[in-house]
């Protein structure tokens, strides 16, 4: 009866050592490509798993979109183009130095590595910078979420609120000044390994605040162009002309149309237009006569109580600026935005890990797999912004 | 997987084994033709294309996604399977996208109650139009 | 198969019994190396005591309203706060199943522990990631456990709005738990997948692989597909409750129906979790029980993908009263019945493998036999459920308590049980009692009848679910099923009771005894905590051939016939022109 060939002798931990199994390779896989495989397909298939996360909030924009579009259009001249754009760019520029981090990665060229790892991080704080600016702005605005929103077009800009940038910035500035010490601390030391680590770590630290100072010069000169038209006048851009929809509901209800010449168009209700012929039904008479008066301020004349009309009114000015209008496109985009923020700041910290790995020269040409599937993943965040960037901030 | 495969049944007409390590032409251009898509994207903000407003800008972002995907993130490098599972991902999106906003746009005239604060003191009915109003 | 006598001569090839070195239970001691441990097959067993004490949790709310719905005004609960209470009750129950152990029992529990061995391989392709997994799933319970002990949460556990937007309950709380159970989930269907595709041994194509695996493999994708629009969902809801961002709501120009959308978007998917993996613990039970290959394999393997796939199209079917518009009813109602299709395809191979086959009754064998009536009968009145005009009059009745039981208790739970049972000698290395199984089969078959079989009547005849009171009309159908439910918790205890005792004095198991082919009996029971030394020969995992039963040993053995030497001569000891340099 033959049993397992079994040794218990020889530890699992001697496998380890194995010239067929280095030590980056684990011991569950047979070679470093099926451990590269098994990794990629385990990314893509998270990559998956964001897609369908970011889409529940995709619909509900579609939905809001869709329903009301005038607010899209009005509100979204509050979200500066610029900077939008320059984000944009950041991103894009923060791809490419990634993908060629996983090309340095695989080539074993570690200090070009550690430098494109450094530029990547160093954009992701400046995306971080210009929306730290950005939602300050609009927090002191009072552009938020429906539930806490106030703006008031008279009075745009209120100067007695907290220092929301401040407390923004606040966490980023320890960072900067803790990484600072540890690079004076560990030069002083000489342990030249977390002096190689600390040095990049500060460049990316210091980038956050070039990001905001970005933010600051391009909104300040925003705020003498779009700002003054949009708040000199509340009734322009702020309030979105549209064609009515009472208009679409009249039709809907099919309620008659009032034609310009004031003639009744024979209403559904026939049985009450033939009571209504009777001038002692006052109640019927009446009761036509305010239903006349509804569609008509629904539809393309006003008519007076005596019959006259005053003359077609196409459009009613809306006030798109209130919470529940403006409130649900701001949430929307606090939701979209911040969620994406959120992903760029895991970004950020898996990004350092990676850093520091990379000084430590970890990889090589058989094992780059974590920098590849970290890059997927960035990647990731950036399509995501492509598609943000447009459907937020390009809405005219 | 044989206990035995070594690093030379890879690709290893460059010595790098599994790894497809792109070039730096590629991806500089790649990032040029990023940018200049970012660019029109921005410039076509000004242009109105009315109903087409969102496909347009939804198109242009498609060809960007596309770059990104096929290129950064070595989808044409890669294996197929890679591929197919992250666009058929987009086939679920559209599923649910679709129906909940087809759902959404059939019933929402029935029942909304139409929350419309009137823009204050418009004194004279004006008549103006609006620009691509219907 | 000859009954007891191994062919004379034969090569009988048995893995034997693992040392205490060797045991992955006992080769490394102290609770810190369970806590830390990366085993996949440690992670199951802590899985499965998870999940089985949630279900004791669970199980006692649910005895808790069947108790008080004994009497048409309330037995347990009285007083102004007895809705209130009841409230809270069904919610729990309701949660705390669906999120901590139908959705995670088999793949987690059963799942973790046989896919890699299944395979061939060491571990599966994450062990990290499966450990996290782990944790995710205890830290999801500790803020449902929170969830009970607060302000209690009366929502019901599909979390409508308006009401979960507004109502003080602790919402929050218990959406953060299911939020954070649903990567749990996630990781374990990502973790499968790439195991699935990347780690199958040599010669182990798709076709071969055993049903299970591609029922896990199935659920996988669900699992990574629907689960991040409930993650979604409920961060949407939370942020309603903090923040009023006013998507759901109508006072903001929002719409509660689409908290319905994004809600059943996941749960109806998640059903089909619920139920794939228990398709491919039957499928494995029933053939190798009847001693009988499969009937139908590709069949039953592209069953599981395409009702992976169709699942989700149909979600609107739990919102035909909702107010959605009359197109979308229709659309929803016609996928409805697409669905249903592939799963009858595997009940008719199932079937049709057990016909002349060679039937053990087993304890799995009576849970499978269990299974296939209930799972027939849930499915059924699922139909009923998905006629558009027949869901007006039972939307939100006993009716839809009842077919959900059907499929979720007598579906899952069932096939769950049947396969704890079967895999128990692998996974403990211990025998039990096989009266006692069978007895727990018997009495968890006529409980759960008795329990939800009246529920259907109740339901057609007009009992609303969620009611903590009723017309007395209603009151023998209650009582029938309470009734039921006490002997249906009989007899889980009495599983429970067999199962452990095993532990402390049951017979030593061998590596296989079923007589199954599959690769996870060819290694001790309990395997080894490195699974294989190196990858099994991978056969047809249900080619029952070679198995024979030694009687003498009481297990099932590979045969391989007596090996002869051929040719008959000998080789030449002496080189050929040996003589010509003599």
């Amino acid at each position: 009866m033959s049993t397992i060939e079994a040794s218990p002798e020889v530890g699992h931990d001697e496998h380890g050592h194995d010239h067929d199994h280095p030590p980056f390779l684990a011991h569950h896989f047979d070679t470093p490509e099926q451990q590269f495989d098994s990794g990629k397909l385990g990314i893509w298939l998270f990559l998956v798993t964001e897609v369908l996360f970011f889409s529940g909030m995709f619909c509900a924009y579609a939905i809001f979109r869709a329903l009301r579009p005038e607010v899209f259009e009005g509100c979204s001249q509050f979200l500066n183009t610029k900077l939008g754009a320059i984000n944009t760019g950041v991103l894009l520029f923060s791809s490419l130095t990634m993908a060629w981090a996983v090309r340095c990665s695989q080539l074993e060229q570690h200090k070009g590595l550690v430098g494109t790892l450094a530029a990547t991080l160093s954009c992701a704080m400046i995306f971080l910078g210009v929306k730290a600016i950005e939602y300050s702005h609009k927090f002191g605005m009072g552009l938020l979420p429906a539930g806490l929103f106030f703006y008031d077009p008279s009075n745009p800009h209120p100067t007695d609120h907290p220092p929301y940038l401040l407390y923004i910035c606040a966490p980023f500035a320890l960072a900067l000044v803790g990484v600072l010490i540890w690079l004076v601390v560990s030069a002083a030391s000489g342990n030249k390994f977390q002096f190689a680590v600390a040095k990049p770590l500060s460049v990316v630290c210091l980038c956050f605040f070039v990001g905001v100072g970005l933010g600051t010069v391009l909104e300040s000169g925003e705020d003498s162009a779009d700002h003054v038209d949009v708040h000199a006048d509340p009734n322009g851009l702020a309030t979105a002309s549209v064609m009515l929809e009472a208009e679409k509901s009249a039709e809907a209800e099919a309620a008659p149309a009032i034609a310009a010449s004031g003639a009744m168009v024979p209403v559904e209700e026939s049985v009450l237009e033939i009571l209504a012929t009777d001038p002692t039904n006052v109640g019927v008479v009446s009761g036509l006569n305010a239903l006349e008066q509804q569609t008509a301020a629904a539809g393309t004349s006003t008519v007076t109580g005596d019959g006259e009309i005053l003359g077609a009114v196409t459009t009613t000015e809306v006030d798109v600026m209130t919470p529940t209008t403006a409130g649900v496109f701001f949430s929307i985009y606090y939701c979209m935005t911040g969620i994406h923020a959120i992903h760029i700041l895991a970004g950020i910290g898996v990004l350092v890990w990676l850093l520091v790995r990379a000084v430590r020269k970890d990889f090589n040409r058989q094992y780059f797999g974590p920098v590849d599937y970290v890059g997927l993943y960035w990647h990731l965040v950036d399509l995501i912004w492509i598609y943000l960037f447009p459907l937020l901030y390009l809405i005219r | 997987m044989s206990a035995h495969a070594h690093s030379e049944d890879g690709h290893s007409a460059d010595g790098h084994d599994f790894a497809h390590p792109m070039s730096v032409q590629t991806l500089l251009a790649v990032f040029f033709a990023l940018t200049v898509l970012t660019v029109i994207t921005v410039a076509q903000a000004s242009f109105d294309f009315g109903a087409f407003e969102v496909a347009t800008v939804m198109f242009i972002a498609t060809i960007k996604a596309v770059l990104v995907m096929a290129f950064f993130m070595h989808m044409l490098a890669d294996k197929p399977f890679n591929a197919i599972i992250f666009i058929g991902s987009f086939v679920f999106v559209g599923l649910f996208v679709i129906f909940t906003l087809g759902d959404s746009m059939m019933t929402s005239h029935s029942f909304e109650p139409r929350v419309v604060e009137l823009a204050p003191a418009v004194a004279e009915p004006t008549i103006t139009t609006v620009d691509g109003a219907p | 198969m000859s009954a007891g006598s191994l062919p004379s001569g034969s090569q009988v090839r048995d893995p034997g019994y693992p040392t205490p070195s060797e045991n992955y239970l006992t080769n490394s001691k102290g609770v810190l190396s369970w806590i830390f441990t990366l085993d996949h097959k440690r992670i199951g067993v802590m899985y499965l005591v998870g999940v089985t004490v949630a279900f004791g949790v669970a199980g006692l709310l649910a005895l808790l309203i069947r108790l008080h719905l004994f009497q048409p005004t309330g037995m347990v609960f009285q007083g102004e706060e007895a809705n209130n209470w009841y409230n809270q009750v069904f919610t729990l129950h309701g949660a705390i199943m669906v999120f901590l152990f139908i959705i995670p029992s088999i793949p987690a529990a059963l799942g973790n522990f046989l896919v890699p061995v299944m395979l061939g391989a060491k571990d599966v392709a994450f062990p990290r990631l499966n450990l996290c997994s782990f944790y995710l799933w205890v830290f999801g319970a500790l803020f449902f456990v929170s969830a009970l002990c607060a302000s209690g949460l009366d929502t019901g556990w599909t979390f409508y709005t308006p009401y979960s937007t507004t109502t003080d309950s602790s919402v929050i709380l218990a959406t953060s738990g299911a939020f954070i159970l649903g990567f749990s989930s996630i990781f374990t269907g990502l973790n499968f997948i790439v195991t699935i595709n990347t780690m199958r041994p040599p010669g182990m194509t798709w076709f071969r692989m055993p049903l299970f695996l591609w029922a896990t493999y199935a659920t996988s994708i669900i699992q990574v597909l629907a689960t991040p629009v409930l993650g979604i969902t409920l961060l949407l809801l939370i942020a309603e409750r903090t923040m009023h961002i006013g998507i759901f709501d109508p006072e903001y120009n929002g719409d509660p129906v689409t908290f319905q959308h994004f809600f059943w978007f996941y749960s109806h998917p998640a059903v089909y979790i619920m139920i794939l993996p228990a398709f491919g613990i039957i499928s494995d039970l029933i053939s190798v029980h009847s001693h009988k290959r499969i009937f139908g394999y590709r069949f039953i393997a592209y069953s599981s993908i395409a009702i992976a796939l169709l699942g989700f199209l149909v979600w609107g079917h739990h919102m035909f009263t909702s107010g959605m518009s009359s197109l979308t009813t229709i659309i929803f109602s016609a996928l409805t019945f697409t669905v249903s299709v592939p799963s009858a395809i595997k009940v008719f191979n199932w079937l049709a493998t057990m016909y002349k086959g060679s039937i053990s009754l087993t304890t799995p064998m009576c849970y499978s036999l269990a299974f296939i009536f209930l799972f027939t009968i849930g499915g059924l009145t699922g139909l009923h459920l998905g006629t558009l005009a027949t869901d007006m009059h039972l939307h939100d009745t006993y009716f839809v308590v009842a077919h959900f039981h059907y499929v979720m208790v007598g579906g899952t739970l069932v096939a769950f049980l049947g396969g704890v049972f079967h895999w128990w000698p692998k996974m403990f290395g211990k025998m039990y009692s096989e009266a006692g199984g069978r007895l727990s089969a018997l009495l968890v078959f006529a409980g759960f009848n008795l329990t939800f079989l009246p529920q259907f009547v109740l339901g057609s005849r007009g009992m609303p679910r969620r009611y903590a009171t009723y017309d007395p009309e209603f009151a023998a159908l209650h009582q029938m099923s309470t009734w039921g439910s006490m002997l249906l918790g009989f007899g889980l205890l009495v599983a429970l009771v067999v199962l452990l005792r095993s532990l402390k004095s049951g017979k030593r198991a061998p590596a296989n005894p079923w007589g199954a082919a599959t690769l996870e009996w060819e290694c001790t029971s309990p395997p080894p905590f490195y699974n294989f030394e190196r990858a099994p020969t991978v056969g047809d995992p249900y080619d029952f051939s070679n198995l024979e039963w030694d009687a003498e040993n009481e297990r099932y053995v590979k045969i391989e016939p007596a090996r002869e030497i051929v040719p008959e001569e000998q080789p030449v000891t002496e080189p050929v022109h040996a003589e010509d340099s003599k």
